[in-house]
Order: structure tokens, then sequence, then C-alpha cells
């Protein structure tokens, strides 16, 4: 599908609704996590209504590409974007965290079984992925037209479990694997860098016969060529680091590792006061950043 | 007497009765599975021949996958195979894996509801000279904790094979405990095996006791049996191989006819078969228990025998058990 002026245009668009969907969902909820979800919104975004091949009324197609997202607690962004691509009703988005939702506080496929996978704990989708890229190599020699997608933080890229799937993705050739890192330089207690440094991180995949791609997680075009530009590596998965800005969308909640973990409301409130921080973040996504003076603009 | 319509092994009691790793069971079963059934693949984390998965390897290159010496990824790389419709069958020691990957094989594969084969080798004290490193003794307490998880425990190589090619088509995750050591072979191929289902495999008219054992052991236990007999005691005996799901019925009506139960494993006496069977007691028709396996001890350096006689789960071991639970 070629990607037009007009394309990216509603693409973006789609992402802001996206994230105020979610926000929404977390200020009900009133626990979650809120950074990831905001800054992973676009890629989510051209993944759901540009790149995968996908059904939303027939999730079980059983030619449909694999998304495998290994942190899961990134999840309201995937609800959210389920949602809007039509998976299920936007409005069970307030059931999140729940007792009784299929939107559990982590995914779980014993509650809404079009989900891919369950997950949380990190470190294990890119394994799991792997298993799926190597169930098609084994049936189709890699010659298939499905393609595998892992969607990973940079802190788990701390778990040795990550480099184990890494090493047998880059010995078994696998092309018709992607991974993407969310690459927003913070984790729970910290920017990764003294939590746990990662860099060079390029290098490091590259070390395990991976094609390295670096881009800017936010500009739609960039992301959407990224996956484009994956169909022409033969012989080895491709790693997207995606640089993000954690919170992205709003201001007073980007770049802050204490957003990791907070919903609105529950967040530190050096710059905005508890009970404010739902309202400024709407108020930041509806009018993209003051861009638009009114919300029915 | 053994029981006639197990068809069982009838030279199980002789010196030289044939002994077989019950390893070597799930090589075989894993090679007739594949063989049969293209869903079925094999992982290994660089154990292939030790695991006897090698069996599988040589016939079906295009369908085994050689991970190297990582199980975290080795469980959840089947998680993903299964999530494609394969039957993916993955081998270790049990130490290992299940040991090892515990948190992957309870979230990616059994809170994922992935029916991913687990093959633990080297189960049980009896692994010998390689030390406490090397012996799990804790395997079957972590895995049947897990929901949705079937744990079997086949006593011999014959009911290895059937063990492993039953659990292709359970729809569930399946932990099988396998052995090293060569075991003496007490069923045939003509002995019916079923996934769930407790055999007495020793029937007296009036026991004063019965024994449940699982694993190699049951050899002793039956030995110890044998050697009762001759002093006038009655006792009957159980193979438990199906540690989960759980025969209730036939252990409620062993404990009925017999009054008395000694459970016998090569495992954790907290947590493992023994405990099973202790909270189906318990709950059903509680009676007065004895528990042979390892006593909250890690192992060490030995040959099997010397272990198994250190540790008190050999054939006196088993005696003194019965005479103890008799003046209860």
């Amino acid at each position: 599908m070629e990607l037009t002026d007009e394309k990216i245009i509603e693409l973006k668009e789609k992402a802001n609704d996206i994230r105020i969907s979610l926000i929404e969902a977390l200020i009900i909820a009133g626990s979650g996590h809120t950074a990831g979800p905001l800054d992973m919104a676009d890629i989510f975004t051209v993944l759901f209504f540009h790149t995968l091949r996908h059904n939303p009324q027939k999730p079980e197609w059983p030619e449909r590409d694999m998304l495998v997202l290994s942190n899961g607690h990134i999840c309201p962004v995937l609800y959210s974007t389920m949602a809007h691509a039509g998976y299920f009703p936007v409005e069970e988005l307030k059931t999140l965290r729940k007792f009784g939702t299929r939107l559990q506080g982590h995914p779980h496929r014993d509650f809404l079984p079009m989900l891919e996978t369950s997950s949380g704990p990190l470190g294990s989708g890119l394994s799991q992925a792997v298993g799926m890229a190597l169930s098609d190599k084994i049936d189709h020699g890699l010659t298939g037209e499905r393609r595998i997608y892992a969607l990973l933080s940079d802190g788990e890229q701390d778990c040795g479990q990550t480099w184990e799937a890494a090493m047998l993705a880059g010995k078994e050739k696998l092309h018709n694997l992607i991974a993407v890192i969310d690459r927003n330089n913070i984790q729970i207690e910290g920017y990764t860098e003294n939590v746990m440094p990662l860099e060079s991180l390029s290098d490091k995949w590259r070390a395990w016969n991976w094609h390295v791609i670096e881009i800017d997680g936010h500009n739609i075009e960039e992301i959407a060529d990224a996956f484009e530009a994956t169909k022409a590596i033969f012989g080895k998965p491709t790693i997207i680091i995606a640089h993000t800005i954690a919170g992205k969308g709003v201001p007073e909640f980007e770049r802050d590792y204490r957003w990791h973990g907070s919903p609105p409301g529950k967040g530190p409130t050096d710059k905005v006061p508890a009970e404010k921080q739902g309202e400024v973040a709407l108020a930041e996504l509806r009018t993209l950043g003051g861009k638009i003076k009114s919300e029915h603009q | 007497m053994l029981n006639p319509e197990l068809k069982l092994n009838t030279k199980m009691f002789d010196e030289k009765v044939e002994q077989v790793p019950i390893r070597q069971g799930f090589g075989e079963g894993l090679l007739a599975a594949g063989g049969k059934d293209l869903r079925v693949v094999g992982l290994c984390a660089d154990l292939t021949e030790s695991t006897k998965m090698n069996l599988f390897s040589e016939k079906f290159p295009n369908r085994f996958i050689q991970v190297g010496v990582a199980e975290q990824n080795l469980a959840s790389v089947a998680s993903g195979l299964a999530a494609m419709g394969k039957i993916p069958f993955i081998s270790s020691y049990a130490m290992f894996s299940p040991g090892r990957n515990w948190e992957q094989i309870r979230t990616t594969i059994c809170y994922n509801d992935r029916p991913v084969k687990i093959a633990g080798s080297h189960a049980g004290i009896s692994v010998g000279p390689d030390g406490g490193t090397h012996q799990a003794v804790e395997d079957m307490a972590i895995t049947r904790v897990i929901p949705r998880m079937m744990v079997l425990s086949p006593c011999d190589s014959i009911e290895a094979k059937k063990a492993t090619i039953a659990s292709v088509d359970t729809g569930t995750p399946v932990y099988i405990r396998l052995a090293r050591e060569k075991t003496p072979v007490m069923t045939t191929e003509a002995t019916p095996f079923e996934v769930g289902k407790a055999q007495v495999f020793w029937q007296t008219m009036r026991p004063k006791a019965g024994i449940i054992a699982t694993g190699a052991l049951l050899h002793r236990a039956l030995l110890a049996a044998k050697e009762l007999e001759k002093k006038g005691v009655e006792i009957e005996v159980m193979n438990l191989s199906s540690i989960k799901p759980l025969d209730e019925i036939a252990i409620v009506a062993l404990a009925k006819k017999a009054g008395r139960i000694i459970t016998v494993e090569e495992h954790q006496i907290r947590g493992g078969m023994g405990s099973a069977v202790a909270e189906c007691l318990a709950k059903n028709f509680p009676v007065p228990m004895e528990f042979i396996g390892v006593d909250d001890q890690f192992g060490q350096s030995g040959t099997p025998d010397e272990l198994i006689e250190h540790y008190g789960m050999g054939k006196n071991s088993i005696i003194k058990a019965v005479e103890k639970i008799l003046k209860r």
C-alpha cells in the first residue's frame, strides 16, 4: 500500500486518537503504565493501519502476520489500537484492569483470545516470535508471505533471554522476523544508561547477525519505510531501533522515567498536581500540544 | 502376586532382568510420534544425545532445532512453535528444564495455553557421580503446581515410550520425568497405559498396607513386597505414573482396602508425588501414611545404588517403613 501525504495525515490523527483513548482508559483504571504506551502509539498505528496483513473481523485468519508484544505492560496502547482498528468496541477500553475485563492489566489470551501471546514478565516475547518464524521456516523454508513482528522495550534488553533469542534468530537466518525496540531510554527505576547501560545497542544486534535499522519512532513515514525496507533483507532478521520520547504527546510527562509505571492522577507532582494530570494530558492531546485552539476544530 | 491383567514382565524379579534407561523410551516414543504426526517438532539445549532426542533429530533434521545452552529460550521458542500449530517437545536435564526455565514454562507455555511437552531427563538422585547440581529432586513439585500442566513419571522405558506418544494429543502442556540410569523393565508392550490411570502391579488378598511408587523405585517397592510376602506380610503395590491428573478413585480404593499408605519416589518428600497422594487422602479418606523420598537435602556424588541407600530409598528402607506403619 502506497503511503500518500493524505495517508500520513490520517495516520497521525489516528495515533492521536489512540493516545487519547489510552489516557482515558488509564484515568478510569487508576493504575497502569503511561510513558511506554504514549511513545509507542505511532508505531502501533503504522503497524495496524498500514503494515500488518490482518483482518480485525477475522482475528484467526490463518495467513495473518503475527504481532508479539513482549513488554506486556504497555498493553494500553495495544488495546487502544486494536479497538480503533475494529477488533472490539472502543467503549470497552473503559474496562481496562477492572474485575472481569477482557483487558487484563497485562495481556492474557484466556480473556482475549485474539491476542497472539500472553505477556508481562519481560524478555520472553522475542523467543516466542522466533518460534513462530521457525514454524514457517519448517513449513515453507522462509519463502512464505507471513511476517512475524516482535515489539520489545529497551529495558528488557537487560534480560539474558532476549540475547538467547537473538542468537538463535541469527543462526536460523529468520528474515521473516522483524523486531522493534522502543528506545525511550527509561525503565521503571530510572534512565536505562544509569540502571544498566545498553549502548552500543546497534553494535550488539549486528554482532548476532541481525540487520539493524535506526529510526525516529514518531515519524510516520520513517516507521512505514523501515517496515517496507525489511522486505528486501535476505538471510537475516531485522531489528528496528525506534528512538522515541517517553510519554510522547504530553509535554509535561515526556522524558521522565517516573511516568513509566504511573497513570495520570498518580504520577510525579512537581510539574502537574495529581488531580490535574488527567485533564492536562487530555487537553494536550486533544489540542495537539496547543497547536489546535479548540478541541472541536 | 503380579497383576495378571496388566501383562507385566514376569522376569522382573530375575537377577538378570532386562535393564534399559527410561530416557531411551522417550527417544523411541518421540521417533514414533514424529513419524506419525508432522506437527511434532523437537528442540534441545545441547543435550540431544543425553536425552535420546538424537533418535528424532537424526531421522527428522528439518523438524529439529538446536537452541544451544539456553533453556529459557528453549521453553519460549517452543511456545511460539505451538502457537502456529506445532506440537513441540523440548528436552534437557530436568534440573535445567523445568528447573532453570520455570517462569518461562509457567508464563509462555501454561499461562499462554500452549501444548508444549517438556522432557526432563536425569531426574532423581540416581544421576549418580555428576553430583547434587545435576540431580533434580524438586521437578515434580514445581511442575504439578502449575495450572494446565500434566505430569507423567513413567516407571520404565516401555512406559516412557507410551507416555511420550500419549502426550502428543493431550492438548495441554505435559512434563515427562525421565531417569538416566538403566532401570529394570517391569511392563511389556501389552501393558495398558492411560494418562490419569494408576495401576496396582502387586496384588494381595488382605493387604495390611499399600505402597504407591513412581518411577524406577517402583521396582524396589515390588522387591520389598515380594520379600514381605515371605515374612507373611501382605501389601499391595501401585504404579503411579500419572502424577497429574491424579487417579483419585484408585488411590482412595487402595487406602480403603489396605488402610495404610507408603509413598515411594526419587524426589523431595515435600511437594512431590507423596504430597499429591496426601492431598487426595486427607480430603477423601485419611489413613496413616509414610513417605519415602529425599528428606529436605541436596544430593551428592556416588553410584546410583549408594545414593539410593544413603538417602533411605532402597528396598530395606521401604520394608522398614512398612514395618513402622504396621505399628501405627
